[in-house]
């Protein structure tokens, strides 16, 4: 048996397990994390049951919780710490409780101990409400007040109180578009000529004609202005005159302002159609929302949107220099110490620390040519830069320069694989060198830049860390895209996927409450990237057959 | 032949017409343009990456430049005949100057031509002749004059600035916060021949050594009255015992609290004040060695350190250092030897932690304390220099000279706190007990060091580096080993594209779940993630032993190369087994609480975000990057090297340890080398997962600060064109040229090695 088992381990075989475990480890780790983030990410949205108990306190009185379960954890009892514990052994079962009513109660989560809890039930009368401040509302509905009247009395006050949210819904709406968008573009322009005044004053003293001109326009918008000011408080007037009244799980009652409420639903008392079409509804609004709470509550879409522009703007700096580059090293150039510098140069570009992409981006893009921009095409606006500030430009070229490399090495690679024969047919049949390229070896090539592309495209999608100098903020004003001219706002700061992930995560004052919402934005930016890869891998897999055919033949 | 050429000539179209040969040209055209644009293009990559490095250069290499000073103007001392020079002094923009007098005039000028400001010149009235003058601290302006009938006249100089018309006007003038009454010192009358002062808004203490050789404390405090409104001064005096009487010099701190006198034989004793009534000496201590005269003592910015001019010419700094027992002694922190003449006078900056010094021979230097730099040496023209003042912004020195004449100098110094020492070596800063390595770039305080030591920073990339390397390198090497040699086909079709998967996960995505997730789950389950280490290569080896136990009809209906697939399931369940065996271990063994009992039986410090969690991170991110590239160099070994091997007899194993992975050696260094460069620069991770605190400590379960997250967080806040900034740019370039080194030095292995496979 011993010598059996010396043998065995001569033989190496153990050795091949424990280097198959390494990959089986690796692989583990990935869809273990994949998974983590998927089930996490997914489970946000579905309308959880909430719960109602009997608990008994640390110091022996009995309250009412309400609230839905979160997490539970098996505990040392020593780790609780606290009075009395240290002593004792064995374990705690836990919940964490999401208890809502932070205007309440202070905060949002507590931890209950499984032994203490009662009475456990799960009432249908039960109402989540989702507000504009204070997080969520768990209670009862006990009345609707309008215009100080009571609506109580009414038969199935639930479907007033949600006829109610649908009109306030449509109302807000409104506000929200002249606020955002009227007023907006009002403020924009009124922007705008008080600059055009200030350039004519650099410029020299302008004629008469000018400034009246600006002045009669400013008087216009003013008017634009107060009109949409007279509109907005009216709106203003029909949201607040509306609240309900609830009470919580201690029996205390409330009034919340109808103006304060998104939308209000009752878990408990949904079927599994229901509670599918809500989840559905909330993935809608997470993907296609603007964020509320200081981005712990709400949707995302600012962020996707300014990633996505972002990644355009890079896509089409990035391209043409990296097939050029790409072309020039493997077509043109002679292989020599010229292109070995270069591919040295290119690896070097590639394994380049990104935050060093960031200083750069920042000293060299921002400051010093934003800064001569300014000064040459901006002076009306000085000292508040324009360009010399980090902005969506900078951010997309910053993030060209990281992935150039990925271009090129894609590139290179499907222009490698085109056979010799190919190029010297196409010579052979009198085509210059730039129309063999043209109209040969490049149509052949096309998947393959595409594969760098989109390798690029995922890399962009993904970087953080440069972003925070050139450009990311966590909440931006205004989209880098809107309908004032120039319609694009290349100085403007944006918003980004993996910065978000960041900034709620770490940066924001409620982490506990903001977590389902990293774990789904993380999600998002996961699939985008996994995508975005596995084309890049079909891509280049069925290039590589389609060449591999063409070799054969 | 004719005939042949015509019928060709009847087929293809006509060579030579107009529009063929501009055809031609224009195909000609097309080809160079795009030969030369190509050429643009592969170079414009070789630009790219040296205008990166160059630009970081061209921000960092002004801190290197050395100081320059420049004279701009000299002429006659202002209001020159009316006696000798008391002292001179600037506002900020150093475009007026004043001087004092021993005739008590005070009498602004402009600097640059020394045209007096008739209007707000003036005498003050004094009723007794100079016979000593004061000025606290630089920053708040206030000057004292010592009488010969024993009291003390304070003043202040302030400067009004307005902006009509956009144009800076600045308005000098003097006034009297403490009343234009002088404060009696000495109750006899006597003389005083020494004195310091400090006031602030609520108190002053006036410091006064008289002819007959008394050392008098005089402290006003202003009260308020609550009904009124009416200021009342409270005064608190005392006399202070000396050892010697003979003082040659003495200096109140800003804060009130410390007085530090300098005697005849080269002592100085070191006061504490904070009780008026009841002064306190400290310690008395030599501060020159025998034979050598203290001739001048004066204050650093920040009133902690005090500079100690001596005949010899030499500057020594001091401050009051904490031992165990919290007793502060004087210490002799460092020391400036580089004038040969006795120091006359000591003009420290306002804010920074330098000082200019004029020696008697002529010779003017600029120092900086922390950086322990002789910034400046530069000999004057005439042989003594009688009186020195520095403009508040230190860009400008007033320069009395023996010859009678006033010289205005720009000074250009900007970056005076950086040296090879401040940036990688210790140093022993103000209010510390030791020198030390510290990064601290900003505070609240005005008084503030800048603690610019990048080696905490570096050491901290370096420990996550070497952490994150402990897990990545075996993992992604045998991974490599296996998928690259053992693995069938159709599993790396599934593998292999898993691990690319893996490399495109963003960090940021990593950082989070280490920094949210992995590291609280680590805290609770700590004994069960370090019995994984043994558990998993454990449960591997037993597999792989049953495995071996199995009939052979049942272990041949899997194929080879199939065992990381069943090696899956085993591994999960260990991880399990092993959780559970740790919680349980805790509990019995460790009193619940693992970290808790860590840090109290072993004494070893556990943070939540620590290095284990994000070498386990960076691992993560980095372990692709290693397996694809030494997968890659495993793979490419020709097939006839290793076919000969197992021809002769060698098992599988032997084959891969002595051929294919020598052979490969070259590439798998440079795949660890290309991991370590992308471990050095990762930065979300390091942001997220640690608690970025600059601690210099090889401790698994303690945090770090690294370079690359410092530059993340501190950048944005940082001021375009500071000292700070630049510091952050050589971090850049710090990082730069590291991973440089590391992917040059992989690149050019794996040429070596492409060109070796060619050949074999």
């Amino acid at each position: 048996m011993n010598t059996g088992i010396k043998s065995w381990f001569d033989s190496g075989e153990p050795w091949i397990w424990l280097n198959a475990g390494a990959v089986s480890l690796s692989v583990i780790m990935v869809t273990g994390l994949v998974v983590l983030i998927a089930v996490r990410g997914l489970g946000h949205f579905w309308p959880g049951a909430i719960a109602v108990f009997d608990y008994q306190e640390q110091d022996g009185s009995r309250t009412q919780i309400m609230g839905e379960f979160v997490d539970h954890e098996q505990i040392a009892k020593k780790r609780l710490g606290g009075s009395g514990m240290e002593n004792i052994q064995g374990f705690i079962s836990r919940f964490l409780i999401k208890t809502g009513n932070r205007d309440f109660t202070g905060l949002d989560f507590r931890w209950v101990e499984e032994a203490s809890l009662a009475g456990l039930q799960y009432p249908e009368a039960v109402m989540l409400v989702e507000r504009r401040e204070w997080g969520n509302f768990y209670g009862y509905l006990r009345g609707i007040r309008d215009n100080g009247q009571d609506l109580s009395a009414g038969t199935d006050l639930w479907d007033t109180f949600q006829e109610y949210i649908r009109t306030s819904e449509v109302v807000f709406d409104q506000i929200r578009h002249i606020e955002k968008d009227r007023i907006g573009s009002t403020n924009y322009r009124m922007e705008r000529l008080r600059l055009e005044e200030r350039g004519l004053e650099i410029k020299g003293i302008p004629a008469p004609g000018q400034t009246s001109v600006i002045a009669a326009q400013r008087r216009q918008l003013q008017q634009e202005y107060d009109v949409l000011t007279v509109e907005l408080a009216r709106l203003y007037q029909i949201l607040n005159k509306t609240s309900i009244v609830a009470m919580l799980a201690d029996g205390r009652e409330i009034e919340i302002p109808l103006a304060r409420i998104v939308r209000a639903y009752r878990p408990n008392g949904m079927n599994l159609l229901q509670k599918t079409g809500f989840y559905f509804e909330k993935l809608w609004e997470f993907l296609a929302d603007e964020p509320r709470e200081a981005n712990t509550e709400g949707g995302i879409f600012p962020a996707i949107f300014g990633t996505v522009m972002m990644v355009i703007i890079m896509a089409i700096i990035v391209t043409p220099f990296g097939v050029i580059a790409a072309i020039y090293l493997h077509e043109y150039a002679k292989q020599g110490p010229l292109t070995r510098l270069i591919r040295i140069a290119v690896n070097n570009l590639a394994g380049v620390p990104s935050i060093v992409y960031g200083v750069f981006g920042l000293g060299f893009f921002v400051y010093f040519l934003g800064g001569r921009i300014d000064q040459l095409f901006f002076p009306e606006s000085l000292p508040a830069p324009t360009f010399g500030t980090p902005g969506l430009l900078w951010a997309s070229l910053t993030l060209a320069l990281l992935t150039v490399p990925v271009v090129i090495v894609a590139t290179e690679e499907g222009l490698s694989r085109v056979p010799r024969t190919i190029r010297e047919g196409s010579l052979a049949l009198g085509a210059t060198k730039f129309e063999t390229l043209w109209l040969t070896v490049l149509p052949m090539t096309a998947s393959a830049m595409m594969t760098g592309l989109i390798l690029a495209v995922a890399r962009a999608a993904g970087e953080v860390a440069p972003l925070m100098l050139v450009g990311v903020v966590k909440l931006a004003p205004s989209l880098p895209l809107d309908g004032n001219l120039p319609y694009l706002h290349l100085d403007r700061k944006f918003m980004h996927l993996g910065f978000h992930i960041y900034d709620v995560g770490f940066q924001s004052p409620n982490v506990e409450a903001a977590r389902p919402l990293v774990y789904s934005t993380a999600l998002l930016l996961v699939i985008i990237i996994i995508v975005l890869n596995l084309a890049a891998i079909r891509i280049r897999n069925r290039l590589r057959e389609k060449y591999r055919a063409a070799e054969q033949h | 032949m004719p005939d042949t050429d015509s019928s060709i000539a009847g087929i293809l179209p006509d060579f030579a017409t107009p529009a063929a040969i501009r055809h031609r040209r224009w195909r000609h055209i097309k080809d160079v343009t795009t030969r030369y644009l190509m050429g643009v293009g592969g170079v414009s990559i070789i630009i790219a990456i040296v205008l990166i490095a160059f630009y970081l250069l061209y921000v960092v290499a002004p801190m290197f430049h050395p100081a320059g000073m420049e004279r701009v103007s000299e002429y006659p001392v202002p209001g020159g005949g009316s006696g000798g020079t008391l002292f001179y002094s600037m506002e900020e923009q150093h475009e007026i100057g004043l001087r004092v007098t021993t005739g008590a005039q005070a009498i602004f000028f402009a600097t640059s031509t020394g045209e007096i400001h008739e209007q707000a010149s003036t005498v003050i009235a004094v009723p007794a002749a100079i016979s000593a003058s004061a000025r606290g601290d630089p920053t708040q302006r206030m000057v004292a004059l010592g009488l010969a009938d024993g009291t003390v006249k304070l003043f202040q100089h302030n400067y009004s600035v307005s902006y009509p018309k956009d144009v800076r006007v600045i308005e000098p003038h003097i006034d009297y916060p403490w009343g234009e009454d002088p404060i009696p010192v000495d109750g006899g009358g006597v003389a005083l021949a020494w004195i310091s002062v400090q006031a602030d808004e609520e108190k002053a203490t006036i410091v006064a050594f008289s002819n007959d050789s008394r050392l008098h404390l005089v402290s006003l405090e202003k009260e308020e009255s609550m009904l009124d409104g009416a200021v009342t001064l409270n005064r608190t005096e005392s006399e202070i015992a000396l050892d010697n009487k003979e003082v040659v010099n003495l200096k109140l701190d800003v804060e009130q609290r410390e007085l530090y006198v300098a005697d005849a034989d080269g002592f100085i004793s070191y006061f504490d004040i904070t009780r008026k009534a009841e002064p306190r000496l400290i310690q008395r201590i030599k501060a020159v060695p025998d034979g050598i005269r203290i001739t001048s003592l004066e204050f650093l910015s920040g009133g902690i350190s005090i500079l100690v001019g001596d005949s010899r010419g030499t500057i020594t700094q001091w401050f009051p250092v904490r031992d165990r027992e919290n007793n502060y002694t004087l210490e002799n922190i460092r020391h400036f030897s580089d004038q040969q003449a006795a120091i006359g006078s000591i003009a420290p900056e306002y804010n920074r932690k330098g000082f200019l010094a004029a020696g008697a021979d002529g010779s003017l230097g600029i120092y900086h304390t922390t950086a322990q730099r002789t910034v400046k040496l530069i000999q004057m023209d005439s042989n003594r220099l009688s009186a020195i003042a520095v403009a508040p912004r230190a860009n400008a020195a007033l320069i009395e000279n023996s010859n009678g004449n006033l010289q205005f100098w720009h000074i250009d110094n900007e970056y005076p706190e950086i040296s090879w020492r401040t940036i990688w070596g210790k140093v022993w800063y103000e209010s510390r007990d030791r020198p030390e390595y510290i990064w601290q770039s900003s505070s609240a305080s005005s008084d503030f060091e800048p603690k610019f030591s990048l080696t905490p920073l570096v050491f901290g990339t370096f420990k996550a580096a070497f952490y994150a390397m402990l897990f990545a390198v075996p993992l992604a090497i045998m991974g490599a080993i296996y998928t690259a040699y053992f693995m069938s086909a159709r599993l790396r079709g599934v593998v292999k594209p898993t691990i690319e998967i893996m490399a495109a996960l963003p960090t940021v995505i990593l950082g989070f779940i280490a920094g949210l997730w992995f590291a609280p789950y680590v805290e609770h389950h700590l004994a069960g993630i370090l019995l994984l280490l043994m558990l998993l290569p454990l449960a591997v080896v037993c597999t792989a032993w049953s495995w071996r136990q199995l009939p052979v009809r049942l272990r041949q209906r899997l194929p080879d190369g199939w065992e990381a697939a069943i090696l899956i399931p085993v591994l999960i369940a260990a991880m399990a087994v092993s959780i559970w065996l740790g919680q349980l271990a805790e509990l019995n063994l460790f009193g619940g609480n693992f970290p808790l009992w860590l840090n109290q039986v072993l004494g070893i410090d556990y943070d939540q975000r620590n290095s284990l969690i994000v070498g386990i991170a960076i691992g993560f991110a980095v372990i692709p990057a290693i397996f694809s590239i030494s997968e890659d160099a495993l793979f490419e070994v020709p097939r006839h090297l290793t076919t000969g091997s197992l021809a002769l007899g060698a098992t599988p194993w032997q084959t891969l340890a002595r051929v294919v992975l020598l052979t490969a050696s070259p590439g798998i260094f440079s795949a660890i080398m290309i991991g370590l460069g992308r471990a050095v620069g990762e930065t979300m991770i390091v942001v997220m997962a640690t608690g970025n605190t600059a601690i210099m400590d090889w401790n698994i379960f303690q945090g770090f600060r690294a370079l690359s997250a410092n530059i993340a967080v501190e950048m944005p806040e940082s001021e375009v064109g500071s000292t700070h900034y630049r510091i952050l740019f050589l971090a850049g370039l710090v990082l730069f040229m590291v991973t440089f080194v590391f992917n040059t030095l992989a690149e050019v292995i794996r040429h070596r090695l492409r060109t070796k496979y060619s050949n074999l």
